[in-house]
């Protein structure tokens, strides 16, 4: 079964995730990939008629030589010196990974570029894309043999929490212990979830808006209880809002991190210097 | 547990920017290279950056900032766990006189498993022409069209070509459309090894039907000239790119065998994974020596094969194939073992 991401644990004990690429995305590059080589066969196809003016002959070797080249190499020296990335791949924020996490090998890269051969039989890819779909991590065979995967590279937007609650009061923020706790009891995908349900409110249907905002209000509110005086009046998405408000502005936190200030120095990593 | 997190950043965030450089460097220098103080300095900072993280995992509003450190500690375990030499630190007159022959003899059973399936298919096809006229035709491909007709025709044809085509251009069109043919030859060839090697992904069934066909069609070509008493411009036409050529093909079959085997891995301990990885290097290897093989093939082909008697005497072009040939197996079978050996005895 396929996995959504790679899980890479450390010797020293720390984990780590690699998000993979799914099918579509992996296809949308391929096809960006495509016409890119497309475009530069079309000005190689200038080249060659330039030089058909000089010799017919010589022209020919040079175009069979170059589209084999363009053919072999496009995939192989991209990947290669852009560490795991073509144009196509650039664009839809993929790159390919050593499976394990380890630096990229040219061996790896030419290996999962020459067998692309066999994962194009019988057409379309068909052969890759069954290989991606049923192995565990994404991989055609090319992949396989060569121990890399193909992942996405998050976006690492900011998500403006400004326009959630936009300049408004926050009824929660006076109750700085019960904030501490939630912090603490809330997970990060949970945090995300609401995030993102807020975020994307316009793409939800009226009824079922109300009905998920409530849901993932009641899920906060069994973790941790706002004063009545907090929360009265509050719709569940207002709820939502001033929640993840305070879950998400932790720098914007100033009375109480002015005093926690205090005892971060015995929070500093305890590492030794060498 | 992190109580104040733009504090925690403010301390952590110069020791991470140090840290990313230092990556930055490393990637684009050979790790060699790194003074053994930058090396301790890097280590340091890796564990540092890979405690910042644990720490940050649980906290549930940084996301941001435990995408970044994920993806700071990921680059940097893999610079810091990374065992394989790099490619960069092998140098090519290296890879030429001892990578290359080392990687082949390291896999020479699975070379003298494509030999002798080349020789079946080749034994193949030799009796199905000797016992069956019509089977030339039904044999080769289209590409071999002016192999089926008669092959003395074919040889007098040849002969008289060479001549006429010098007579009328002095030889120097035929030259500039032999470099057009050569190219086509290299594309052609080299596209057959790297399917050899492919196929290997189909536990090696798909790379040992190639070799019998392309055997199959080498024994049909020869044996009809043998038949027909054209041996001499058999071995004149074939030996001096051939004696390259079919090597070439059978390496890049013997890549596709190794992936299969490593597929397949009887009787053996490792994961497929641990398996695949092993044999990366060498298959690589061994495609780049049949494609650098090929290229000399190609022009071999194009610029001295298709020359026959009286321009070029047989005599000549098989010598020249025998000396190839003397070469090749030469360089395959004893290069890169005086380098080896001092290596071996040191470590001993």
């Amino acid at each position: 079964m396929r996995r959504l991401t790679l899980e890479i644990r450390t010797p020293e004990g720390v984990t780590f995730h690699q998000t993979l690429a799914g099918p579509m995305a992996r296809f949308l590059a391929w096809l960006i990939d495509f016409f890119v080589t497309l475009v530069v066969v079309y000005a190689l196809n200038i080249l060659v008629a330039v030089m058909q003016w000089l010799s017919p002959e010589v022209a020919q070797a040079f175009a069979i030589l170059l589209m084999f080249a363009l053919n072999i190499g496009y995939g192989m020296a991209l990947e290669w010196f852009w560490r795991g990335q073509t144009i196509g791949k650039r664009v839809m924020h993929l790159r390919v990974m050593d499976a394990e996490g380890m630096r990229l090998q040219f061996s790896q890269v030419a290996l999962r570029n020459l067998l692309r051969g066999v994962d194009l039989l019988p057409l379309a890819y068909a052969v890759g894309g069954f290989s991606a779909l049923v192995s565990p991590l994404g991989q055609r065979l090319g992949d396989l043999a060569a121990g890399t995967i193909v992942v996405r590279i998050p976006h690492t937007q900011q998500p403006d929490i400004d326009q959630l609650i936009a300049g408004r009061f926050n009824s929660m923020s006076g109750f700085p212990h019960i904030i501490a706790r939630l912090r603490h009891q809330t997970s990060p995908s949970e945090a995300t979830l609401a995030l993102q349900a807020l975020l994307r409110r316009e793409e939800l249907h009226e009824t079922e808006r109300i009905q998920l905002f409530a849901e993932i209000a009641d899920h906060f509110r069994t973790k941790a209880a706002f004063p009545q005086e907090a929360t009265e009046g509050l719709t569940d998405e207002q709820y939502l809002r001033n929640l993840v408000d305070v879950l998400f502005r932790t720098r914007s936190l100033t009375p109480s991190s002015k005093d926690s200030s205090r005892a971060a120095p015995s929070d500093e990593p305890q590492l030794s210097q060498p | 547990m992190i109580i104040d997190i733009p504090r925690f950043m403010e301390s952590e965030r110069p020791h991470w920017e140090e840290l990313e450089s230092l990556l930055r460097r490393m990637e684009r220098e050979r790790a060699e290279d790194l003074p053994f103080e930058d090396a301790q300095r890097f280590h340091y900072l890796y564990e540092r950056a890979s405690a910042d993280l644990a720490r940050i995992v649980t906290f549930s509003g940084e996301q941001e900032l435990r995408n970044y450190l994920e993806s700071l500690v990921a680059r940097a375990y893999g610079e810091m766990h990374e065992a394989r030499r790099t490619s960069r630190t092998t140098a090519l007159s290296h890879w030429i006189s001892s990578t290359i022959p080392q990687t082949f003899r390291r896999w020479s059973g699975a070379f003298w498993l494509t030999v002798v399936v080349t020789l079946f298919g080749a034994i193949f096809g030799g009796l199905a022409v000797a016992l069956d006229e019509e089977a030339k035709e039904a044999v080769l491909p289209g590409m071999f069209a002016n192999h089926l007709g008669d092959p003395r025709k074919r040889v007098a044809q040849e002969e008289g070509r060479g001549i006429g085509a010098q007579k009328k251009d002095g030889g120097k069109n035929s030259a500039t459309r032999m470099t057009a043919f050569s190219a086509m030859l290299m594309q052609n060839n080299i596209g057959v090894a790297i399917k050899s090697l492919a196929f290997g992904m189909t536990y090696g069934i798909g790379t040992l039907v190639l070799l019998f066909y392309n055997g199959v069609i080498l024994g049909v070509v020869a044996t009809d000239y043998v038949l027909a008493g054209e041996t001499t411009f058999l071995l004149g036409w074939l030996l001096p790119h051939g004696v390259i050529e079919i090597p070439a093909i059978l390496i890049g079959a013997q890549a596709g065998l190794v992936l299969a085997h490593a597929l397949i891995g009887w009787g053996r301990r490792e994961t497929l994974r641990e398996r695949l990885r092993a044999i990366v290097p060498d298959l690589c290897t061994l495609i780049a020596t049949a494609a650098l093989l090929l290229v000399w093939a190609g022009i071999i082909e194009a610029f001295f094969s298709q020359f026959h008697e009286p321009a070029l005497p047989y005599a000549i072009k098989i010598a020249f194939g025998i000396s190839e040939l003397i070469l090749l197996v030469g360089y395959l079978s004893l290069g890169g073992r005086a380098s080896r050996n001092p290596a071996v005895l040191k470590s001993a």
